[in-house]
């Protein structure tokens, strides 16, 4: 594999995550993650939109007049979107139910209108592509990361199977209700967002401002 | 003392810089100033120099707990023996009988009510301290910063608004949400925009609603289902309260079931004369918290409702019922939080009282609203003072040109 590629596949997973580090994303990420099923299926489908969209959109960057990109941006993405939602309601119906206005809203996603204007447009379309795939896994990571946290702090359960059995059956687990409410998405994507800055440093931005310290031990004692 | 003194001192070189035990200045500097006076005083340009700390502030704000803290033991031991004579048992089972055995369940002695009443609230206050204070420690010595009192107000403070009935487990994870998520993310004390208390039981509120709301949790006895007298007036207005016998005076002093320490609006109001008296508390929130819920519950009882008795319920009722007094006094007060601005205090307490009654009124699904209504209005508070100054920036621009 060349750098390049392996750089645009991996960068997206922690580095240059579209939902840690670009705040991108973020709607779905919260709607969608109280199941790991949902967010799996949710992640696949937004893989697969932003890597053909991103293929498709570079192949005809050439020929596309610069005042009127977005429109021919959004048909494609629209198009892919409108395949990925029939796909899903062929085949996991109930999940499809479940996702609901969200895979529709994927043509919103700023995930891959970010990725069509900063990269699909200026590379080729092999790379593109995987600049996609790598983004889609970016922000899959993130999505079974909460859900996973979401699903069995929330519910006991991980994919719908019990791993911790619950108080009302007679287990030893009192389920956390706010783990079921999206807003709980908000605190798990923030300590996910600490971790990976904790981790890498170079992800903090400067502070805007700086308080200035008093030394200690100035003055004297009593 | 002079030893204590003495031994500080000796002991002082391990941790500042350079000592064998620098990484652990935080703890030598909470003991040193928790005995002593601040030795750090302020030599830049400053202009305002105060004998009144912010050690001191948070001493003082714990100390305006202390009827508050006092009525929580007794009527949480009050309502638990009124209630297990109404059940007629003479023993309970937990390890409290130990204790309470050779005192007696006789809600009409003083003393036992005070025990039973203390048994219930140190447990709580005992795991709020030792996990709240690790979480302390440990930001404090990662962060390089100092162990802050405003930790002993938070822990007070949030010790205070759980029901007496709470799983410890559950106390641990509040007070653990509440610092780690509501203010040390943000940088620690003086940089939170929550109120710390406030977002560790709103965590518990969401995650485990079956211990923070509901009939069953607000006595401390088990099998014993009592509603507080705001869930009543929510199904039938003041005529539920009065027929289940509870007097405006009653609830006034604090004599119902409830969060262990909020029922009392006296003490709540001792507690706001002293941090008036000693300037902590802005006059100007504490009126605007009143004044906004008084014309917004008058002018719901204007309206009035066919099917919701709440709209109906006067504003006496709503300031002495649930934790009106309780966040007014020490809740929406907290400097930290508000908004601060002078003018921007008028309006942050005008929202807050406005939101309370709304929230209790107007919202079908919870019947307290005190804490949404700080918390909702803790996070206006900066905008509220960047539109205040804001205005008073282009007022005195069009005055000087």
């Amino acid at each position: 594999m060349k750098a390049e590629t392996k750089k645009v596949l991996v960068d997206p997973l922690v580095d240059n995550n579209p939902i840690t580090l670009q705040v991108l994303g973020i709607c779905s990420a919260l709607a969608v993650t109280s199941q790991m099923k949902t967010s799996i299926i949710m992640a696949l489908a937004l893989t697969v939109v932003v890597a053909c969209s991103s293929a498709a959109i570079s192949m005809v960057r050439n020929h596309i007049p610069s005042s009127i990109r977005i429109i021919v941006q959004m048909t494609i993405i629209a198009s892919l979107v409108i395949v990925v939602d029939q796909i899903l309601k062929a085949f996991v119906y109930d999940v499809s139910k479940q996702l609901s206005v969200f895979v529709g809203l994927i043509i919103t996603n700023c995930i891959v209108m970010g990725r069509a204007e900063a990269y699909a447009m200026k590379n080729p379309p092999w790379d593109s592509f995987v600049d996609g795939i790598g983004n889609g896994l970016g922000y899959s990571l993130i999505l079974l990361i909460v859900a996973f946290f979401r699903e069995l702090l929330g519910a006991g359960k991980l994919f719908g199977i019990e791993i911790l059995k619950l108080t009302k059956d007679g287990g030893w687990y009192e389920p956390n209700g706010l783990m079921l409410l999206p807003p709980s998405a908000f605190f798990i994507i923030g300590l996910i967002i600490w971790a990976f800055r904790s981790w890498k440093p170079a992800q903090v931005e400067s502070p805007d401002y700086k308080i200035s310290a008093i030394a200690h031990g100035e003055g004297g004692h009593h | 003392m002079a030893a204590t003194r003495k031994f500080l001192d000796k002991v002082e070189p391990h941790f500042t810089e350079g000592g064998k035990l620098q990484k652990y200045y935080g703890l030598y500097e909470m003991v040193d100033t928790f005995l002593y006076t601040p030795s750090d005083v302020t030599q830049g340009a400053t202009h305002v120099r105060d004998g009144n700390d912010l050690k001191r502030t948070m001493t003082y704000v714990v100390l305006a707990t202390f009827l508050c803290v006092m009525m929580a033991w007794y009527n949480t031991g009050y309502q638990a023996n009124l209630a297990l004579e109404s059940m007629g048992k003479a023993s309970t089972d937990g390890w409290r009988d130990l204790i309470m055995n050779s005192l007696g369940y006789n809600s009409s002695n003083p003393m036992s009510c005070m025990v039973h009443g203390m048994l219930y609230f140190f447990p709580i206050y005992m795991v709020t301290l030792a996990v709240g204070g690790i979480w302390e420690v440990v930001f404090a010595t990662v962060r390089k910063h100092e162990i802050n009192e405003g930790f002993l107000v938070t822990s007070m403070l949030f010790t205070l608004i759980m029901p007496p009935d709470i799983p410890l487990w559950q106390v641990a994870l509040g007070i653990s949400f509440g610092v780690v998520i509501g203010k040390e993310v943000f940088g620690g004390t003086g940089k939170n925009f929550l109120n710390p208390a406030l977002t560790g039981r709103a965590f518990l509120f969401f995650a485990y609603p079956a211990s923070l709301s509901g009939d069953a949790v607000w006595v401390a006895v088990d099998g014993f289902t009592a509603a507080t007298p705001l869930s009543l007036a929510v199904t039938g207005g003041v005529e539920a309260i009065t027929a289940a016998n509870i007097t405006w005076m009653q609830s006034f002093f604090g004599f119902i079931p409830g969060s262990i320490g909020e029922t009392s609006t006296l003490a709540c109001m001792v507690g706001i004369a002293f941090l008036l008296y000693t300037r902590i508390a802005s006059y100007r929130i504490i009126v605007g918290v009143f004044s906004g819920m008084v014309l917004t519950s008058l002018l719901l009882n204007v309206i009035g409702s066919e099917t919701n008795p709440m709209f109906a319920l006067p504003w006496y009722w709503h300031l002495t019922l649930g934790g009106f007094a309780f966040g007014m006094a020490y809740m929406a007060t907290d400097p930290v939080s508000a908004s601060m601005t002078n003018t921007g205090r008028w309006f942050y307490g005008g929202l807050i009282g406005v939101m309370v009654v709304l929230i209790r009124v107007v919202n079908p699904a919870f019947s307290e609203g005190m804490m949404l209504a700080i918390l909702f209005s803790n996070m206006f508070a900066p905008i509220i003072d960047y539109f205040v100054i804001q205005a008073n920036i282009s007022r005195r621009i069009k005055r000087h040109v």
